[in-house]
């Protein structure tokens, strides 16, 4: 980039209209992103805030309600009840996939190991699959009949079956699990390539120091890993305060009649194209990211906190 | 003694590591096989007690009440249109506004890159509502054109082409083409294109893939199930109050396998790409 610049400094006393036509040639090639931006997505971001304040059915006229669409929102338990469950979901599905994509990633890089190219491929591919796929697979396994594969598995260890599609927590921990199967391989795959990117002297070094593969782990890898750990708690907390599919495949045709997964996308979505009311359902876009802004910063700070407290400790 | 201990305490570790990773890969595996399993076993069979777990003989019948419910074959070929095209045009957005960030030197440069980092921070669903009007302004409710002009946004694909072109586009050979009188375009066209189709293949991966799984958006606009793409189709399979595994998962399978044989042919780009994603 330097090297541009400079040149194109040099080239000024020599050719001034050059360096003007490359200018044009650069809007030109960044202007089809910024269109389309404007246009798809600046504009119905800014809509969003006005639509927030106005009471409007989709077809007849708006007219300006002030506060009174954020009001309604925080006062409707079912809002809380959606927020609720989106936080609990994405707490049991991706705060694991992280401890275990971590350990996973530890595991694929060791030295001895062989078929190290066919686990990898095996613990990557359920990203490959499509969410509604995985939704639609696993309302089989964890279907509320008694003798449906969780079930009978949990029967094994005597356990009494779970109404999985029905129950406050069977629904939750089923959508739970089916979030962590397919996203476990990709921060896996994530870590990996961390993990690759430090360099190998250090390891030796500290071999050399006399420091356990457990120690090497906490003292260097962990630490190190951090950045990619950063990104990934902070991918998966927006993603998980987003769920909306999973949910809304695996509950099939009740998805949008029942409280025990709606998520706060699916409120936003069953306010908007089931009840046709858009500025309630603008209102929890935006209280929705407040929330995921809150969330993001809170656990980025979180995960940032922890190497630094065990190099201490 | 020490180093039998050793030893010993090493090929613990390896029964271990080897344990974790083949439980962990079974049980990744695990659904694909209990989805062929279902897809050729009648509905009531996962009603039996020990549930099975062996392939039965009903594929063509399962697949074939698939084909009654969905338009199935129409369903794949309308994502497959949807993500080539996407592919595609974002490809070219990408590469020409990349090429234009790592190579050129205009006024607010910076200002405007980090602009567009900044516009992936906006969540999908703030803008939700807004877009489906603007679509429905535009007439392109139910249309494949509807669902496609909101993929063309994409930030990430500036970002990776920006960095690929800076590394791996020597300047001097710039400076020598426009020496010889190329324009900016030829340029891109005969020099910059032709160095950057690996990042174009793991871009293209990444854009593919997550267009293909994509369902809110789809799911708004799509309602005719003429214009289904394949995840609606599917989706709506267990619409119905009435649930035919079978039938369900038969459908899921045939939609799969597709992606499992590509992913299996190109692993290695599917694993870089997303580690590069995230590295850079």
């Amino acid at each position: 980039m330097d090297s541009t610049y400079q040149k194109g400094k040099k080239g000024k006393k020599k050719n001034l209209s050059e360096s003007k036509k490359d200018r044009v040639s650069a809007y030109l090639y960044i202007a089809p992103f910024f269109i389309i931006f404007g246009v798809i997505g600046l504009y119905p971001a800014l809509f969003s805030f006005y639509l927030a304040f106005q009471k409007w059915n989709g077809l007849g006229e708006m007219s300006f309600v002030g506060l009174n669409n954020f009001k309604i929102v925080l006062e409707d338990p079912l809002f809380w009840k959606s927020l609720y469950n989106t936080i609990v979901i994405g707490l049991i599905g991706t705060a694991p996939q992280i401890i275990v994509g971590i350990i996973l990633a530890i595991l694929l890089n060791v030295a001895f190991l062989r078929f190290r190219s066919f686990f990898r491929v095996t613990i990557f591919m359920p990203y490959i699959t499509s969410m509604v796929a995985v939704a639609l697979i696993f309302s089989v396994i964890f279907s509320d009949h008694q003798s449906s594969l969780a079930n009978y598995v949990l029967g094994l260890f005597g356990a009494d079956p779970v109404s999985w599609g029905t129950s406050e927590w069977g629904t939750k921990i089923a959508i739970s699990i089916m979030v962590f199967w397919r996203w476990v391989g990709y921060n896996t795959i994530i870590y990996l390539a961390g993990i690759q990117s430090i360099p190998n002297d250090v390891y030796e070094a500290a071999t050399i120091d006399g420091a356990s593969k457990f120690q090497q782990v906490i003292h260097i890898t962990l630490p190190l890993l951090k950045p990619f750990i950063l990104l990934t708690v902070f991918f998966s907390t927006v993603g998980a305060l987003q769920l909306f599919s999973e949910p809304t495949v695996f509950l099939g045709a009740s998805a949008f009649t029942r409280d025990e997964a709606m998520t706060v996308v699916m409120y936003l979505y069953r306010d908007a194209f089931k009840l046709q009311s858009f500025g309630t359902a603008s209102a929890t876009a935006i209280i929705l990211l407040v929330v995921i802004i809150i969330f993001a910063a809170i656990n980025t700070y979180l995960t940032s906190g922890i190497g630094k407290k065990r190099r201490r400790g | 003694m020490n180093t039998v201990a050793k030893k010993r305490k090493l090929s613990m570790g390896k029964v271990f590591v080897y344990l974790f990773l083949t439980l962990a890969s079974a049980l990744s595996l695990f659904p694909f096989y209990w989805m062929f399993v279902m897809a050729t076993q009648t509905s009531s069979a996962y009603n039996s007690i020990p549930p099975t777990i062996t392939p039965g003989n009903l594929m063509v019948e399962n697949f074939q009440k698939v084909l009654q419910q969905i338009d199935f074959f129409g369903a794949l070929w309308t994502s497959f249109v949807l993500c080539t095209i996407v592919t595609l045009v974002v490809l070219f957005i990408s590469s020409l506004a990349g090429f234009a960030f790592a190579k050129f030197h205009f006024p607010a440069k910076n200002f405007l890159f980090i602009t567009i980092l900044l516009t992936m921070i906006i969540p999908p669903q703030l803008g939700l509502i807004p877009q489906y009007f603007l679509i429905a302004k535009a007439g392109l409710l139910d249309t494949l054109s509807g669902v496609m002009i909101l993929f063309f946004l994409n930030p990430l694909g500036i970002f990776l082409m920006r960095q690929y072109v800076s590394d791996s586009v020597p300047d001097e050979l710039i400076e020598a083409a426009k020496l010889d009188g190329c324009s900016n375009f030829k340029i891109y066209r005969s020099i910059v294109l032709p160095i950057i189709l690996p990042a174009f293949a793991t871009l293209g991966i990444i854009v593919f893939t997550a267009v293909w799984g994509e369902f809110l958006w789809q799911f708004t606009i799509l309602r005719d199930p003429e214009n289904y793409t394949i995840q609606v189709a599917l989706a709506s399979l267990s619409n119905t109050f009435n649930v035919d595994f079978g039938m369900i998962l038969s459908g899921v399978f045939w939609a799969t396998v597709p992606l499992i044989i590509i992913f299996l042919l190109f692993n290695r780009l599917f694993i870089s790409s997303i580690a590069e994603g995230s590295v850079k």
